[in-house]
């Protein structure tokens, strides 16, 4: 066995979990007079799979969209890979190597899944415009490269059978699945997924549940996920973020957060003053 | 060119053969001609097994393709010279990992080059290759693994492995087993479980130390050796362990191909379960008896657009894989615009009229011909295309009965499909048709090599070079499927036709039965005129020893979900659009147009049906109401409806129910639901009598 470095340790199921990758300080954001997200702190490290949960309406999706930097939070600071990010747009984040997927899937219709997983590729072609056009030199030889790797996803996720299938004919799952493999072939550092599993049933859920664990193992991708379905969550993170009405509740693995009595008022519904 | 050369070389044919076929009918001269080059009883130059035609192939074909796998979008390649590079890799490393002459090694997955290796494989090392049903559910692959005492796995991926795995502590003797995708599988213990590149970079590794002895196993291979083991799928009881040896592999091959004509040059698709006999010949038998290249597809949903892309030349597949390509097309049709529409349909008379006369070779008119030839061109190419037939020079159903309706449709496109009857036992052939004797109604004459008697029972018996050495470790029943003179009793009653000398099957032996009033029951003659109908699936007759009989339906929910969705009827669920009184209604009037042609038989007439329902499932191999190669174990069906049956034959007009049934990952779960019992029209027996 390799020696784990003190900043890391190995999970039951034999998985290291590295350093903090990312770190949310203090994120105050607000639409106007509403306060969306209130004062969270919390972080996340390299190689886990890490949930935010919390009933709706209570800015989970918010700060995912800050972590994408979608949004500017008025307070507060993003620390990545040990450094203050500045305010960015959302590409320079795509280009820091954060990818993500939609709540409500946000695919190229008209285009078939093959070149939708191959725009995720994007940010590794750098051919310009006249190469590009003439297919010639670099434009060429980029293509096959990412072609090969967008084969090696269009396999892990398997979805060969509908390759050449526009994206716009494929039912809601396997269009959830296609996303999926667009922000993967973005190699990404860390991958965020808005519900991935909303809208599935029991079996697709099952399915989407196995790749979310594969990639995380046979990639090492470190992802970070909103999700409803409590058991999935439970089952899949090893840490959890509980939010609710803009405010972090709690935090923890699994087990702590099922049994910590503010997260049990939120879903159980307590009133509120 | 080179069998040529082997076959002439071949001059210890037993003549009493001859003789005897010519007993029990006349023998084409086609045959006869072919007689002294066919029958072989001593394996020559050395070929005497699989591992020997390898050897020779990577030779003689060294820079031609032997396999090749759709992966990552692209179609990978490996000459039959990197084949033999691969697989002595691979035997090499199974010897480093211990395995003995003797012992049996289980294959479990789908079509994979990797598959096919690694029976080769193991066959170098001595050892006995055990392709097992890769969908087959744990316990199923706990008897087999342990009826044979498989010391040694090559699976799949994943899945297989915890299946493995699963049932591993009941295995005793089980030492190791070899996965190909190594996906979700690091962090599992490996003591007990190698990747598959590994064992083939480990015998790599260990070339010079293990050569020696590779060869020595290799070269103690005889043609009475076994060639592999395949397990029956079992209508009743448990499966049967059926040793071949090379004999029977490599003798059914060589006549087969020389049966068809098939050369080097052929494509095939290798699709079907590899634990079927039907693939071991095809894909392993005759591609190593003549060079040919064997294609796997990408994954088994792709399987359409890799047949479409490979186009292959030589094609085999079961009636229901026919069937759902036929009800895919018309499917496509209906939304087709008017245009097309009636183009194809046109056309598609004009093929019924002329098609399978052409093709047959028989004398059509000028003008016809040259209609044909434009349809060709504007609708039956293209189609045929579509479908993955546009090279077709011989196809084969079998299984089961096909429907005349769908077999004339591809006979009449230009596509040379054609019949064959066999067995596990017989190393599939028993009968086939020739060229230009092709009916809907008839399995063909007597493969090469291949003598045929009918006992008084009317049961089917062969004698033939594939006939199979033993049931594994089970003497009673090879005493009592095999007698001393090597007759094998087939289970299937059947009877020669007048004239034309072809085998007709009527229904499995033991399923033939009496009726109360003593006249014949043959329930598959009756199932499968229904099941010829696009939205029946399956059905299941009852009526042995009864005064009439009953019958079960199963829709085929892609052709029924499609009609609904068309005429805007909504359902939510199979068992929805199976108790939906419309689809009942057309039920109704298939059952009773299949009564009046069953009446047409005077012998057959007392199977009409009287009353049928429409079952709330599927029947499914995961319950154990079908085999895995999708045929009714009509006990067990008795047995577990049997509150259905009852009811069948009671008064009322529905019954309710509750069925366990069992998902794919082993869970159980129940459905109830509350069935309609329906009447149908019977033609009376007393006005056929009067006719008389």
């Amino acid at each position: 066995m390799t020696q784990v470095p003190a900043d890391s340790y190995v999970t039951e199921d034999g998985r290291t979990i590295g350093p903090t990758v990312m770190e949310m300080k203090n994120i105050t954001l607000r639409f106007g007079g509403v306060k969306a997200i209130t004062d969270i702190s919390f972080d996340i490290r390299e190689g886990e799979i890490r949930a935010i949960i919390g009933p709706n309406g209570a800015g989970k999706s918010s700060m995912l969209n800050v972590i994408s930097g979608f949004y500017v939070p008025q307070e507060g600071e993003v620390w990545y890979k040990g450094a203050k990010r500045p305010a960015m747009k959302p590409y320079q984040v795509a280009q820091q190597g954060i990818a993500r997927t939609f709540q409500n899937i946000a695919l190229f219709e008209g285009m078939s899944v093959l070149d939708n997983v191959m725009t995720g590729r994007l940010r590794q072609m750098n051919a310009n415009l006249i190469q590009q056009a003439l297919w010639k030199g670099r434009a060429e030889k980029e293509e096959v490269e990412n072609r090969a790797f967008v084969e090696k996803i269009i396999d892990f996720l398997e979805i060969q059978h509908i390759r050449k299938t526009p994206v716009g004919r494929l039912p809601y799952g396997l269009k959830k699945r296609v996303e999926l493999a667009r922000a993967l072939a973005a190699e990404p550092s860390i991958l965020l997924l808005d519900e991935p599993m909303a809208g599935m049933n029991v079996e697709e859920k099952e399915d989407m549940s196995r790749f979310i664990l594969d990639m995380n193992d046979e990639f090492g991708t470190t992802i970070a996920l909103i999700e409803h379905d409590m058991g999935v969550v439970m089952d899949l993170s090893d840490r959890v973020v509980v939010m609710d009405y803009g405010k972090k509740i709690g935090d923890g693995t699994p087990d702590e957060v099922r049994n910590n009595q503010d997260v049990i008022d939120a879903y159980l519904g307590v009133a509120h003053d | 060119m080179f069998r040529k050369k082997l076959t002439n070389s071949v001059k210890s044919a037993p003549l009493e053969v001859e003789e005897s076929l010519a007993r029990f009918w006349p023998v084409p001269t086609g045959l006869r001609e072919d007689k002294n080059l066919a029958q072989s009883s001593q394996a020559t130059g050395g070929l005497a097994s699989i591992p020997a035609l390898l050897q020779r192939n990577a030779a003689q074909f060294a820079n031609k393709d032997a396999y090749r796998e759709k992966e990552f979008g692209i179609w990978q390649t490996w000459t039959w010279a990197e084949t033999e590079k691969e697989i002595e890799a691979l035997a090499l490393g199974l010897i480093n990992l211990g395995v003995e002459e003797g012992d049996f090694v289980a294959i479990i997955g789908r079509n994979r080059p990797y598959f096919y290796w690694s029976m080769v494989a193991a066959q170098s090392v001595g050892a006995v290759p055990v392709p097992v049903y890769n969908d087959s559910a744990a316990d199923e692959m706990e008897y087999i693994l342990g009826h044979c005492g498989a010391k040694y796995a090559i699976v799949e991926d994943q899945e297989q492995v915890d299946k493995v795995i699963e049932i591993q502590e009941h295995l005793h003797q089980f030492k190791h087993m070899i996965y190909i995708d190594p996906r979700g599988l690091r962090k599992y213990d490996h003591h007990q479980l190698h990747e598959f590149s590994h064992i083939q970079a480990q015998g790599r590794a260990a070339h010079d130390e293990w050569i020696t002895d590779l060869e020595a196993r290799r070269s103690k291979l005889t043609y009475d050796s076994t060639c592999v083991m395949l397990y029956t799928s079992g209508t009743t009881g448990k499966p049967k362990g059926v040793v071949l040896s090379n004999r029977n592999v490599i003798e059914s091959a060589k006549n087969s191909v020389e049966f068809d004509n098939l050369g080097a040059g052929e494509e095939i698709l290798a699709y079907l379960p590899m634990a079927w006999v039907g693939d071991f010949i095809f894909s392993v038998g005759q591609s190593y008896w003549t060079g040919f290249c064997v294609n796997c597809p990408e994954s088994a949903d792709t399987m359409m657009t890799d047949l479409r892309e490979i186009g292959p030349t030589y094609y085999f597949a079961p009636p229901r894989v026919f069937e759902t390509q036929l009800t895919s097309v018309m499917i496509r049709m209906e939304d087709a615009g008017k245009m097309k529409y009636r183009m194809f349909h046109h056309f598609m008379n004009h093929a019924k009229k002329v098609g399978g006369d052409i093709l047959d070779g028989k004398p059509v008119g000028l003008l016809d011909r040259l209609k044909y030839k434009l349809g060709d061109m504007l609708v039956y190419g293209p189609l045929k295309d579509t479908l993955g037939f546009g090279r077709v020079r011989v196809g084969y159903t079998a299984g089961e009965a096909i429907g005349p309706e769908i077999f004339e449709f591809y006979r009449s496109l230009g596509i040379n499909l054609k019949q064959l009857y066999g067995q596990t036992e017989a190393t599939v052939f028993i009968t086939a048709q020739p060229d230009g004797e092709v009916r809907a109604d008839t399995v063909g004459v007597p493969s090469p090599d291949v003598e045929i008697k009918i006992d008084d029972k009317g049961e089917i018996h062969y004698r033939s070079p594939g006939v199979f050495v033993e049931y594994f470790n089970n003497p009673e029943s090879t005493a009592s499927t095999k007698d001393a003179e090597g007759w094998v009793a087939t289970g299937d009653a059947g009877f020669f036709e007048e004239g034309s000398g072809h085998l007709r099957i009527i229904d499995r032996a033991k399923d033939v039965g009496k009726m109360a009033d003593g006249s014949m029951f043959a329930p598959k003659y009756v199932e499968n005129k229904l099941k010829f109908y696009p939205d029946i699936l399956e059905a299941v007759l009852f009526g042995n020893g009864r005064d009439r009989c009953v019958a079960f339906i199963n829709i085929d929910l892609t052709a029924v979900g499609n009609w609904a969705e068309r005429n805007n009827i909504p359902y939510a669920s199979y068992q929805e659009l199976a108790g939906h009184p419309k689809v009942l209604e057309s039920i109704q009037s298939h059952v009773e147009t299949v009564n009046q042609s069953v009446a047409d038989d005077p012998m057959l007439a007392g199977c009409q049906i009287h009353r049928f329902l429409v079952l709330h499932k599927e029947l499914d191999a995961d319950d154990g109401e079908m085999t895995r190669t999708r045929k009714v174990r009509r006990v067990v069906v008795a047995e577990k409806f049997k509150d259905l049956v009852d009811a069948l034959y009671g008064g009322a007009s529905s019954v309710s129910t509750t069925t366990e049934v069992t998902y794919e990952d082993g869970r159980k779960g129940s459905i109830s639901a509350t069935l309609d019992l329906r009447d149908a029209k019977v033609v009376p027996m007393a006005s056929k009598v009067a006719a008389e």
